[in-house]
């Protein structure tokens, strides 16, 4: 592919400035089983090539759906135009240092090739979590799906890059849904497609698939009987499979330098964080460490470069509650001169790379699980999210979970429905009052964080430990 | 005949000396929707021809071309177009069926290669997967045929004719635009062609203290009057926007939904709303209504209107939709939407609704306030024109919540008294389409969506605005 791309390259009949071409091909399996039969069975292949083009300090796109080399030059000359109808009403001219040659790859850790299981092993191991799942007659639906895909991205530029990039992508989703009379409760597996990894057949079938699958059934049927998640404010125990929500829509989005900028003002929205923000906000309190970690084994939007060629590395955004750093490239820092991380990404080989999250994670303190309950007197714990909506300046939200347990005394109690709470961001954080250690750390994702004009759905990882807040307003289906 | 396909610069001939001498023109020849179809025509063929006696087969296609140019402070962030086509080929044997989505380039060449890799592909799939009883096979003889021409504005005067109106306002937002095709064709025959050319410019103006209106100008043909009208009565709007904003305790407050913020509330009815699937396996608000016997209110009536001709009759299955279908007959469930699947697990009749059983023409029917007095009739009480990130909070129960957004304003008798600082809502659909609905006004607006995951939507929605006693603020 690389001497093919290099190729189109030297034979563009046009002089720019900077030229980039970046292919893609990725292939999904797509498999679900619902009440253990099989509803979708298929595959999809997309792959072309976005080619962007500097003129006059303009960035010119132009994509196409095919890896052809004289497709690809009709794009670049698409392009080409693109970028001199614009240039006199560039909002920023784009510098060649936002763009710097560079030439590595990367490879996704990956111990099962999806190559070890045929189609039939894979609906066979679905078919059986879909048994596992059906815990009782009360179980009216049960899910149980899997989608696995391979992407590889080539990038070369012309001042020197090259950079091959292959992703292995694991995403599986079960869910169990109980019925009794109009009132219904469905319990997940840690949330739709948390389970996203980079790997293979490994996160699959590991040690404790059957006992998760069996107790999704059985909190599914607990959850109809239980009552509704009490009306007020108490202390508030997230389990990593809420924070993965929590960090993403209210730590995420807002630190996304395009935001700040004003660039998704009409879409997404911007931020409550202004960019003098920077260096100075308290953003929460001094239990709050929260990194951009590219390199964490396994965790779904890992990477070695992001989609303009520039190298990724760990860097704290938020360091003992003070904002350091925000999500943004080279383009976006240079715009705003604040600090930012290799995260200008791409959804796929037709859309523009746009700032973006990819993994972003709580760091871990050194509470156990127990020791952290133990010191609530009067709270709730809640597991896995249900909805989510938060303001467009990512200010005010709400979430529901699925499920939620009173704390009382120090101990974990009556099983509650409908768990639900709101908050206000900044205030939210201040009242980060104790984090989890390493052992009560998960790592989740998700494919589908959705941004962008054109829109673009990108994977993102998320790892925490569970943490506790204080003073949160929580409330059940009624309030 | 298959040479015909190949009208672009094909492998062979193309060499760089050729473009030196001056770039081809503005339009490369690969952008035409024409050759897209013929292209079609012949995957057909040659997927008839592979196909065995006991072999079945359907085949959808989406495609656009699009020019997108993004826009920060009346100013270019992003410009830049994309081709895409792309091809669902479902293969069945028996009561078993897989599916592959593979490119359709129009370079013939390429296309058959990966249309047999596909195909080897799928009939390896069927030797190993379980049969479905609920398998929906091709049947039928339809065939139809849309071709929907624009005017659009030429890719290099986009900007200006965009840009030069706003130069002195905080103008934020995408142009979007270009030909969209949605085709199927299947193995005995069927064939249906949807092509459509449209626009849409989706602003934002913002004032300096960050207040914002929205403005949607969207359509088939370019009309630069048209859009200074459209700009104009932003512009108005956002005059009205320079008073300081007013804080709001939570609360139930009398609201007005204009147009744009129903539309925003209609996705909710095919997220866990009217799908039959969804109901049968417990997913569906509407549950309340089925098994409960809950009511909205007469108020309320939903159809799905095909007439309006701006979006295809034709489903995923090669079927044709009913013109009109009445989803919510005064605030009665009359219908739900039954795909041939759907219809087959739980021995219903299919009313021609897609696979997802999503709401493909949504409309609102229009009631009897005025919609020239609405500030009158909501007399004190908060005029939302926008919502924002809606979510189920409890979705048995109908239970939404979400944001107000844009142009928000505080109302004391009659009279726009300020905008607001932007309010979290929380409330049941049973509750507010229900007895606190007082009325729908008389006019529908078209509210297109404009979202482009994966490609251009070019569904619209027909909605009337809303008046709402005691709409629960929370936060």
């Amino acid at each position: 592919m690389f001497s093919k791309l290099l190729t189109v390259l030297e034979t563009l009949p046009f002089s720019a400035e900077w030229v980039g071409l970046r292919a893609v091909r990725e292939n999904r399996h797509i498999r679900t089983l619902r009440d253990q039969r099989l509803a979708r069975h298929g595959s999809v292949l997309s792959q072309g090539v976005m080619v962007e083009v500097l003129c006059q300090g303009q960035v010119g796109y132009g994509a196409v759906h095919s890896l052809s080399p004289h497709r690809i030059v009709e794009a670049a000359i698409v392009a080409y135009r693109q970028a001199i109808a614009a240039a006199d009403w560039t909002l920023s001219p784009t510098e060649m240092s936002s763009r710097p040659t560079l030439v590595g790859e990367y490879q996704s850790p990956v111990e099962q090739p999806f190559s070890s299981l045929t189609s039939a092993d894979v609906i066979e191991v679905l078919h059986r979590v879909g048994g596992a799942l059906k815990v009782s007659d009360r179980i009216v639906q049960t899910i149980a799906e899997i989608t696995l895909a391979d992407v590889e991205s080539w990038f070369v530029s012309s001042n020197g890059s090259q950079i091959h990039q292959s992703f292995n992508r694991v995403m599986t989703n079960y869910e169990a849904t109980a019925q009794a009379g109009s009132a219904v409760q469905t319990r997940s597996d840690n949330g739709w497609k948390a389970r996203s990894y980079q790997g293979g057949l490994e996160f699959l079938v590991s040690e404790d698939l059957w006992e998760r699958a069996q107790r999704i059934g059985e909190q599914a049927v607990e959850l109809l009987d239980a009552p509704d998640c009490p009306t007020d404010c108490r202390s508030l125990v997230l389990a990593p499979d809420q924070m993965l929500m929590q960090i993403h829509e209210s730590v995420g989005h807002p630190l996304e330098l395009d935001r700040i900028l004003g660039d998704e003002r009409n879409y997404a929205g911007g931020s409550f964080v202004k960019p003098e923000d920077f260096g100075q906000l308290t953003y929460g309190s001094e239990q709050m460490n929260i990194t951009f970690d590219p390199g964490l084994h396994h965790e779904f939007a890992s990477y070695a470069f992001d989609d303009t060629g520039v190298p990724a590395t760990k860097e704290h955004l938020i360091q003992n509650g003070k904002l350091l750093r925000g999500l943004g490239s080279l383009e976006s820092q240079a715009r705003m001169k604040v600090p930012g991380v290799a995260s200008a990404r791409a959804s796929s080989w037709n859309r523009p790379p746009i700032d973006r999250m990819a993994n972003l994670n709580l760091e871990p303190g050194d509470t156990s699980f127990e020791d952290l309950i133990a010191g609530v007197e009067r709270g709730i714990y809640m597991e896995t999210n249900r909805s989510w909506s938060i303001d467009d300046q990512r200010h005010k939200f709400q979430f529901s979970c699925e499920y939620g347990r009173l704390i009382e005394d120090g101990q974990l109690t009556q099983v509650v429905k409908n768990p639900n709470y709101r908050g206000t961001t900044p205030e939210f954080w201040g009242n980060l009052v104790s984090v989890g250690d390493r052992q009560s750390w998960q790592m989740f994702g998700t494919p589908s964080c959705g941004k962008g004009e054109p829109n673009q759905l990108i994977t993102v990882g998320h790892a925490s430990p569970v943490a506790l807040f204080s003073e949160i307003e929580v409330f059940g289906g009624d309030a | 005949m298959l040479t015909e396909v190949n009208l672009v610069l094909s492998a062979e001939n193309f060499s760089a000396s050729n473009l030196t001498e001056s770039l081809p023109p503005s339009e490369p020849k690969l952008s035409r929707a024409e050759t897209l179809e013929r292209a079609f025509e012949v995957a057909i063929g040659f997927l008839k021809d592979l196909c065995q006696t006991q072999e079945q087969f359907t085949l959808s296609l989406m495609a656009e071309q699009s020019q997108f140019c993004r826009f920060n402070r009346a100013k270019v962030r992003q410009t830049g177009q994309v081709l895409d086509a792309s091809l669902t080929l479902t293969w069945i044997l028996g009561s078993r069926s897989s599916y592959c989505e593979f490119p359709l380039s129009g370079d013939w060449d390429y296309d058959r290669t990966l249309m047999l890799d596909c195909v080897t592909n799928l009939r390896a799939d069927l030797k190993h997967i379980p049969d479905n009883p609920y398998l929906v096979k091709p049947e039928g003889d339809r065939c139809s045929h849309a071709v929907h021409r624009g005017q659009l504005l030429a890719p290099d005067q986009v900007i200006y004719q965009v840009l030069s109106q706003v130069t002195d306002l905080d103008f934020v937002g995408i142009y979007s635009a270009g030909w969209s095709v949605r085709a199927y064709a299947d193995s005995v025959g069927q064939f249906h062609w949807f092509m459509s050319e449209a626009f849409s410019l989706d602003y934002s103006l913002f004032n300096t203290a960050g207040q914002a209106v929205k403005g949607i100008y969207a359509g088939a043909i370019w009309n630069q009057d048209a859009y200074q009208q459209n700009l104009a009565r932003s512009v108005d709007q956002l005059k009205r926007l320079d008073r300081k904003a007013q804080r709001l305790d939570r609360g139930k407050y009398r609201t007005y939904l204009a147009p744009a913020a129903v539309a925003e509330l209609i996705p909710m009815m095919s997220w866990g709303g009217v799908s039959e699937a969804d109901l049968q396996q417990g997913g569906s608000w509407l549950l309340g209504m089925r098994q409960d016997d809950r009511r909205l209110s007469e108020k309320l009536s939903l159809i799905e209107n095909f007439g309006r001709g701006t979006v295809p009759r034709f489903n995923d299955l090669g079927e044709v939709a009913p013109e009109s279908l009445t989803i919510l007959n005064r605030g009665r469930l009359e219908n739900t939407l039954i795909s041939s699947r759907s219809a087959k697990e739980y021995g219903l009749v299919s009313n021609g609704a897609a696979q997802d059983e999503a709401l493909r023409a949504p409309e609102i029917l229009p009631g009897t306030i005025a919609a020239d007095s609405i500030l009158a009739e909501l007399d004190t009480g908060i005029y939302v024109s926008n919502l924002h990130y809606l979510g189920w909070s409890d979705r048995p129960q109908g239970r939404i919540t979400g944001m107000t957004r844009y142009a928000c304003f505080w109302v004391e008798n009659g009279e726009l008294v300020a905008p607001i600082e932007h309010l979290r809502f929380d409330d049941s659909l049973y509750s507010f389409w229900g007895e606190n609905l007082i009325g729908l006004t008389d006019t529908q607006e078209c509210i297109p969506n404009v979202e482009s995951y994966d490609r251009r939507s070019i569904d619209t929605r027909w909605t009337p605005g809303m008046l709402i006693e005691d709409f629960t603020y929370t936060l």
